[in-house]
């Protein structure tokens, strides 16, 4: 550049950094801009209250799972965790007529287990938490079907409904705990010494280890955060469904996944925000309703958020190595 | 070298990497038959303009020239068609595959589709006997030393029909007897007419073998010299770009009561080790790779277990189960890979500082902040650490200040028994006297210090005393008045 930039040229040079760094922001709000004017119905109070409300499920559940990713793990047992605890929690109430409250309170106490039990799993055989998770994935659920012994178990109290169904004001129940879950994880991640250690041990284990850190205990902390946070999930769900199922909440932990990965939490650990994961939810979630909106079959559902994540991923790759060659040319340019 | 063809001739190379150019327009020219040596601190580019001739990466700009063929760039293939060998620093074996197997990995020998197995083993067994290598070519390379794994990669290379070889720091892992049995090597291939790039830190390998020597810094092209013709000092003067002596400060005071004490310590693969080191004190570590240096800091630190033995720090006997311990006792480590080990590199660089203690200056669970800046500021003072902010990526700053950054690390934990491994590895020269007049003065404040050295000009002109180890066990320990560098090597061989 031989003359002095234009504003022109410096603000769409601004633009375009803003961009990069804000890119699943960017996508969201392009998203929400292309629904609104294709379908009337989509930029309505009722619609977007029920949008969020469908993704809050998740969300819970995908803000325990950032900090196993944070910390360098993976947990692809919590969809199995939510079948198990929920057939549980359905029993206790309807067989065995356990308070509500206690009911709530086993769940937390056996989703908090089933995640640690992955965690010291992990350590103790020394084997990657994919597979611990792919492994005890399937007996949870295994669990779960065994316990429900192929019915739907009804006559849950009238009082555990408000939970799911109710309305703080205007806010859905559901919706509520998500934002107060939301605002505690990033607190704990980003202000607290804990929050270091997770982002540290998923930095760089080794030199987290030679730090003085206990690696193994952290694992299992991490993933009883995760499990702790699926137990919450669970009762939400089975409060909204109001009757027992195994198919509560099976597959989860892909929408947890994907959400993750498009808000920029990293696969191999150290990164992530709970900003870019609301944001990657949300994604999930505008997309889900718009579709439905539609009219779209499950099935293309599938064939499009699958394309939104590969889109996602690679586009970030591209913005990366991008980044690269631009700091090199910026030194020939000197 | 006047009579000689030049083979290789290098024409204003350019390559950009983000922040440095790592080759500013350099020329050279390699001749047939020399070993050529490339000497340069890190950073100079030796290892980018390698890269460049085997076609692992694309220049930017310039020309490779090759029997008078002119090429803007390489590719693997191509290179590896025109005779050019590389041998990295790290190993690029298969480590379940045989010697035979390795040495021909890539290359078709006998059949269209096929391996011939027989065939493989017995050209494997004419390559090792040329070369005197005694070794069984049908066992497994992860069984191997590191010397011999180093020698495989020699014979993988040779098969080939090399034509320019180039070696990359290659005696890192070696002996001194496996290295003369390497320049063995090198000798035999110079007489068959390869020319050899050798690149190494060691200057005395540079003088031993080599016809010339040519210097890089800051990724440029500074000068040649022919071996025979220059001395250590100009060459050193010529890698720094000033004159500078190679000299180690000297202390103030006197190392008083023991700090550190272990009695008949073993585990990790070493075995019944006892010695002290007091307050005040730099102790040398010394012993050649595979003795046990490493290993033995890491018992001591808690990162490996001990299998019996006692340690005591000031008087008192700890058990040390875990780094915590060490780190609650006292003990600090700066481990010799700081970039695996060390550091968190996509973090900053208070973040770094402040990690060890980050419990300790939280209150109800949240981090200090305030207190967290005081002590990162401080030490970036006291240490000298040469970043733009205290925010900026660990990963982005020079081997020097990320060293600085992991020793700050340590004192920030109020370690007064400080284990440095190999600390100025991988530092430029002129990093490496500042790192020196820190660890003094570290001695100077009553901090006692184990330095675990490969480089002998370093161990005798720091340490107080030398505790040399051999396989495992305690060779020796030479106090001052006794240090010569044939001695401590006589100990470390096992020959004393």
């Amino acid at each position: 550049m031989a003359t002095s930039p234009s504003f022109l040229t410096a603000l769409s040079t601004n633009a375009g950094t803003l961009l990069r760094k804000y890119a699943p922001q960017t996508v969201l709000i392009g998203l929400i801009v292309l629904f609104t004017f294709v379908s009337p119905n989509f930029m309505t109070v009722s619609n977007l209250t029920l949008m969020v409300r469908q993704i809050s499920f998740a969300t819970i559940s995908a803000v325990g799972i950032m900090f196993v990713m944070v910390s360098g793990a993976i947990d692809l047992s919590i969809g199995s965790q939510i079948v198990l605890t929920n057939i549980v929690m359905a029993i206790l109430m309807v067989r065995y007529h356990v308070n509500p409250a206690l009911a709530i309170l086993c769940c937390l106490a056996m989703g908090t287990l089933l995640g640690t039990l992955n965690g010291v799993l992990s350590v103790k055989l020394g084997v990657h938490p994919l597979i611990i998770t792919l492994g005890t994935s399937t007996i949870y659920k295994g669990l779960g079907y065994i316990a429900a012994d192929g019915k739907n178990i009804i006559g849950l109290p009238e009082s555990f409904k408000v939970l799911g169904q109710g309305y703080l004001g205007p806010v859905p129940i559901p919706v509520a705990i998500m934002i107060v879950i939301a605002i505690i994880a990033d607190f704990v991640l980003m202000r607290t010494y804990f929050g270091r250690y997770v982002f540290a041990m998923g930095g760089n284990a080794e030199a987290a280890r030679l730090a003085g850190l206990d690696i193994d205990k952290m694992r299992g902390v991490t993933f009883a955060i995760c499990g702790f946070a699926s137990g919450i999930t669970s009762v939400l769900l089975l409060s909204r469904v109001f009757s027992g199922q195994v198919f509560t909440g099976q597959g989860i932990e892909f929408d947890c996944l994907t959400a993750a990965l498009l808000g920029g939490v990293s696969f191999t650990g150290g990164e992530g925000t709970i900003f870019g994961l609301i944001t990657g939810v949300l994604i999930i979630g505008v997309l889900n309703n718009a579709m439905q909106l539609a009219g779209l079959a499950d099935f293309y559902q599938n064939v499009v958020k699958g394309t939104v994540l590969l889109v996602a991923v690679g586009f970030d790759m591209y913005q990366r190595k991008r980044e690269a060659k631009e700091a090199a040319a910026s030194v020939t340019a000197k | 070298m006047a009579d000689s063809r030049v083979v290789l001739s290098l024409r204003d190379l350019v390559k950009k990497y983000p922040g440095v150019l790592a080759l500013d327009h350099v020329s050279m020219d390699f001749a047939e038959g020399e070993v050529h040596a490339l000497l340069g601190e890190n950073g100079a580019g030796k290892s980018t303009l390698i890269k460049v001739i085997a076609g692992a990466i694309k220049p930017d700009g310039g020309t490779i020239g090759l029997d008078g063929r002119q090429y803007a760039e390489m590719d693997p293939h191509l290179s590896r068609s025109l005779g050019i060998e590389v041998i990295y620093q790290e190993f690029n074996l298969v480590p379940p595959m045989s010697v035979a197997e390795n040495i021909f990995l890539g290359s078709r020998v006998g059949g269209r589709w096929l391996v011939d197995f027989q065939t493989v083993r017995e050209r494997a067994k004419e390559i090792l006997g040329q070369f005197n290598i005694v070794m069984d070519p049908d066992k497994p390379v992860r069984e191997l030393s590191p010397a011999q794994q180093r020698l495989v990669e020699i014979a993988k290379a040779v098969s080939k029909n090399v034509r320019i070889l180039i070696m990359d720091e290659p005696s890192a892992p070696l002996s001194v007897a496996e290295v003369e049995h390497m320049f063995e090597i090198i000798k035999r291939l110079k007489q068959r007419g390869v020319t050899v790039i050798y690149i190494s830190h060691r200057l005395e390998e540079v003088f031993r073998i080599s016809d010339r020597v040519s210097v890089m810094r800051d990724g440029r092209y500074i000068a040649t010299r022919v071996t025979a013709e220059t001395n250590r000092k100009e060459l050193i003067r010529l890698m720094v770009g000033r004159d500078l002596t190679e000299s180690y400060p000297r202390r103030a005071t006197a190392p008083s009561e023991v700090a550190l004490e272990v009695r008949h310590l073993s585990g990790n693969g070493v075995r019944d080790i006892s010695f002290s080191v007091r307050k005040g004190e730099i102790l040398g570590l010394s012993g050649l790779v595979g003795a046990g240096r490493t290993e033995l800091a890491q018992v001591i630190y808690g990162a490996a277990a001990a299998e019996g033995g006692e340690i005591r720090v000031h008087g008192k006997p700890v058990k040390i189960k875990s780094p915590a311990d060490a780190i609650r006792q006292g003990i600090g480590l700066l481990p010799e890979d700081r970039k695996e080990h060390g550091l968190f590199l996509e973090m900053g660089v208070k973040w770094n500082i402040s990690f060890p203690i980050v419990r300790r200056i939280s209150r109800r669970g949240l981090v200090d902040t305030r207190t967290e800046g005081e002590i990162a500021e401080k030490y970036r003072e006291r240490l000298n650490i040469r970043t733009p902010t205290l925010e900026q990526r660990v990963k982005n700053l020079s081997g020097g200040n990320q060293q600085k950054v992991v020793l700050a690390k340590s004192l920030a934990a109020e370690s007064d028994i400080l284990i440095f491994d190999e600390p100025t590895k991988g530092i430029d020269v002129g990093a490496k006297q500042e790192f020196y007049r820190l660890m003094c003065e570290l001695a100077d404040n009553g901090i006692a210090i184990i330095m675990i050295s490969s480089d002998m000009q370093e161990l005798l002109g720091m340490s107080d005393r030398i505790v040399v180890l051999c396989e495992g066990e305690l060779a020796g320990q030479v106090g001052r008045e006794q240090f010569s560098q044939d001695y401590i090597l006589d100990l470390a061989s096992g020959t004393h």
